[in-house]
């Protein structure tokens, strides 16, 4: 595939014209919104995206996924499919924000209004002046640019279309539903979420749906002392989904935030997570449960949680399924920084390889400057138990389902993370639906 | 009911046989038991008839009620009757044990043509067949012998087998790992389920279990045969005695 040096050489020259080609950078940027309360943000972080690229195969962090689905300046097309809309969370008393292609769509949305949280989609935010997001926009995008470069994140803070501003209060009664859905086959979404919780808030945060052909989509979040943020996302199994998501979290003292994402299915998906546990006693557990079936499935999970202040506890919990060609990448970090003594962080990613064409390719990494902590971390790529495959098939549960039974045996470490019983038993009903649609084509 | 004939069984990595020609016929209604030294095919037999993967049957038949096992897969065998309880029942972290269950017999039952179980008659049956075992609530929600005691697991598998009521149960050293009172229950647990037209195969190295479960035949088996049957006296004099007089005498008459 091109690397961004490549892709410059080929844009050709535009006829008539005499002024030269814009380079790959340029044609992905597009316009920068130039005017309303997040101007200074996009421009900066414009500024950052030209100082620092677009990425390349050759850079550390992108070693095992190729950037050119990303890097070029328009997605492939993805036919709508006429498939009703997931009916995943549907039962759940909560208050749903709809998304169609880039932009906010308040036909499908409920009523905004709900207490101990202010929600306004971002294009609303941005025509008030003086709205808090002015400040909070792009900042902890911006502040988690070093070590390792996000460069399709500054993309998205420039370039961001629409989005939801949350600010929590209070403990919220219900949980708030993002939805993305699609209109145009050849949209090209990019959202930008900003999440503030303020003292003891406490909200969940549901994330469904399909974003755009191609979809790049930021969540910042800031949780103040004592704030909790459950985050659960359930991507739609779509089988030529590309998108590249980051969740940006600063955890701050006696904060909690929770996430796990669950994938099924998809083309070329990069999803990072960036947590900062900046105060004393914060706790950050960032999970995932992936199934890959077929050789176009690409999946990629990076994470980054940085400790820099006493007593913190982090999981990274993310499982793979993995089956006919199917390749999933796990690159998670921990960083103890000087100080951050008594932190308890713990790491642990493991394949499950239904054959010999799929493959998991891990790069687990501990960096620790503080020298009373526990940090550990594990990596394992395995096969089907065929002892355990036995014992249910002599119980008489056919092989196919069989699979079934163990794949989700061997995802619950990921789905345990999902505090909410109820909720998780939703994911985990949605998962076993798919899997036994799938079946045939697991074993 | 079981019929095995000149059984001859290999691993599928080695060219060493293990079974040699066993001859064993079950009929319904009866308990056998099979003893012997380690290493003498026991646990072959149980897992050969029951169709777990690496061993080739190079000679021979078994059939269930006439039906040919060794061509079914090992799920169909168990829809057709066949269950085996576990010498070391396997744990599956994050599949409930009732879930498990619930799967289990109601894909016998689709297998077979039957219905499937709605949920609230599952409840009532797990519960009643928990109960009799000594199996709580609490042990039926978690995830299949994880954690579970070594009792625990053995009467999960006499629960398993109560609860799918196969005709033909196959009990792979059931007793071992187990104290007094759990071999007691576990014993109990079998001895419910005698009916005349369902039989079972009792693999054990002791005459202890037997005590309890009593067998109408006994038979000895060594290296890969079965060599001497008798009634439960039999059981008695390996006890008394070991297995040293039995297979000299044994080996005297051949």
């Amino acid at each position: 595939m091109p690397d961004a040096a490549t892709l410059t050489q080929q844009v050709p020259t535009v006829e008539g014209h005499g002024a030269p080609a814009p380079d790959a950078l340029s044609l992905r940027l597009g316009e920068v919104p130039a005017a309303g309360p997040t101007a200074a943000a996009r421009a900066a972080a414009a500024a950052r995206l030209r100082a620092m690229g677009l990425p390349r195969p050759r850079d550390e962090y992108w070693r095992y996924t190729d950037p050119a689905p990303f890097n070029a300046a328009s997605p492939t097309l993805l036919p709508l499919d006429t498939r009703a809309d997931s009916a995943l969370f549907a039962d759940v008393d909560r208050l749903r924000l709809t998304f169609v292609d880039d932009r906010f769509d308040p036909a499908e949305s409920d009523d905004l209004a709900l207490s101990g949280v202010e929600i306004l989609p971002l294009s609303r935010a941005e025509a008030q002046p003086g709205h808090w997001v002015a400040e909070a926009y792009g900042r902890l995008e911006a502040a988690s640019q070093h070590p390792v470069p996000r460069p399709f994140a500054a993309l998205n803070t420039a370039t961001a279309t629409d989005g939801a501003v949350i600010r929590v209060t209070g403990v919220v009664t219900k949980p708030v539903q993002i939805v993305y859905r699609r209109s145009d086959p050849a949209a090209d979404v990019v959202c930008h979420h900003v999440l503030r919780l303020d003292d003891g808030a406490e909200l969940t945060l549901l994330e469904n749906g399909l974003v755009g052909a191609r979809g790049n989509v930021v969540i910042e979040a800031d949780l103040a002392p004592g704030a909790r943020l459950h985050h659960i996302a359930a991507h739609r199994a779509g089988h030529a989904r590309v998108a590249v998501t980051h969740l940006f979290a600063r955890v701050a003292e006696g904060a909690a935030l929770k996430s796990f994402t669950l994938s099924l299915d998809g083309a070329h998906v990069r999803s990072e997570a960036m947590v900062e546990m900046a105060g004393d006693d914060a706790v950050a557990h960032v999970a995932g449960a992936v199934l890959g079936n077929g050789e176009g499935f690409h999946h990629d999970d990076t994470i980054f949680v940085t400790h820099g202040a006493l007593n913190g506890e982090s999981r990274q919990v993310f499982k793979k399924v993995l089956k006919n060609g199917a390749t999933g990448v796990f690159q998670g970090k921990i960083l103890v920084k000087p100080g951050a003594q008594k932190t308890d962080g713990y790491q642990i990613s493991q394949a499950l390889l239904l054959d010999e064409k799929s493959q998991f390719l891990a790069k687990p990494e501990l960096e620790i400057y503080a020298d009373d902590v526990r940090c550990s971390h594990g990596s394992t790529t395995g096969a089907i138990d065929e002892t355990a495959m036995f014992y249910l098939r002599s119980r008489g549960v056919p092989r196919e389902q069989a699979i079934v039974l163990l794949v989700l045996s061997f995802l619950a470490d990921a789905l345990a993370e999902i505090e909410d019983e109820a909720l998780r038993e939703r994911v985990s009903d949605r998962l076993e639906q798919w899997l036994t649609a799938q079946a045939g084509t697991l074993g | 009911m079981l019929e095995i004939r000149n059984l001859h069984v290999k691993l599928e990595d080695e060219d060493k046989p293990i079974l040699k020609g066993v001859n064993l016929t079950v009929p319904a209604g009866e308990v056998h038991a099979i003893m012997g030294p380690n290493g003498s095919g026991k646990s072959t037999t149980s897992y050969v008839l029951s169709g777990r993967d690496g061993y080739v049957v190079t000679q021979g038949s078994a059939t269930l009620d006439g039906q040919d096992l060794l061509e079914m897969a090992p799920e169909d065998r168990a829809a057709a009757g066949l269950f085996l309880a576990f010498q070391y029942p396997v744990e599956i972290p994050g599949v409930g044990n009732m879930t498990f269950l619930r799967t289990a017999m109601n894909a016998q039952r689709k297998s077979r043509g039957e219905p499937e179980l709605s949920a609230g008659d599952f409840l009532k049956l797990v519960r009643e067949k928990a109960k009799a075992l000594q199996i709580d609530a609490e042990m039926l929600k978690r995830p299949v012998n994880v954690g579970f005691s070594g009792g625990e697991k053995k009467r999960n598998e006499i629960l398993q087998m109560a609860m799918l009521e196969p005709r033909m149960c196959i009990l792979d050293e059931t007793d071992s790992g187990l104290d007094v009172d759990a071999m007691r229950l576990v014993a109990e647990g079998v001895n419910a389920l005698r009916s005349p037209d369902r039989a079972f195969l009792v693999i054990t190295h002791y005459q202890r279990l037997l005590d309890h479960i009593r067998p109408d035949v006994v038979h000895i088996m060594h290296d890969g045969r079965i060599v001497k049957s008798g009634g439960p006296d039999l059981a008695l004099e390996v006890e008394n005695n070991g297995y040293a007089d039995i297979l000299a005498e044994v080996a005297a008459d051949a």
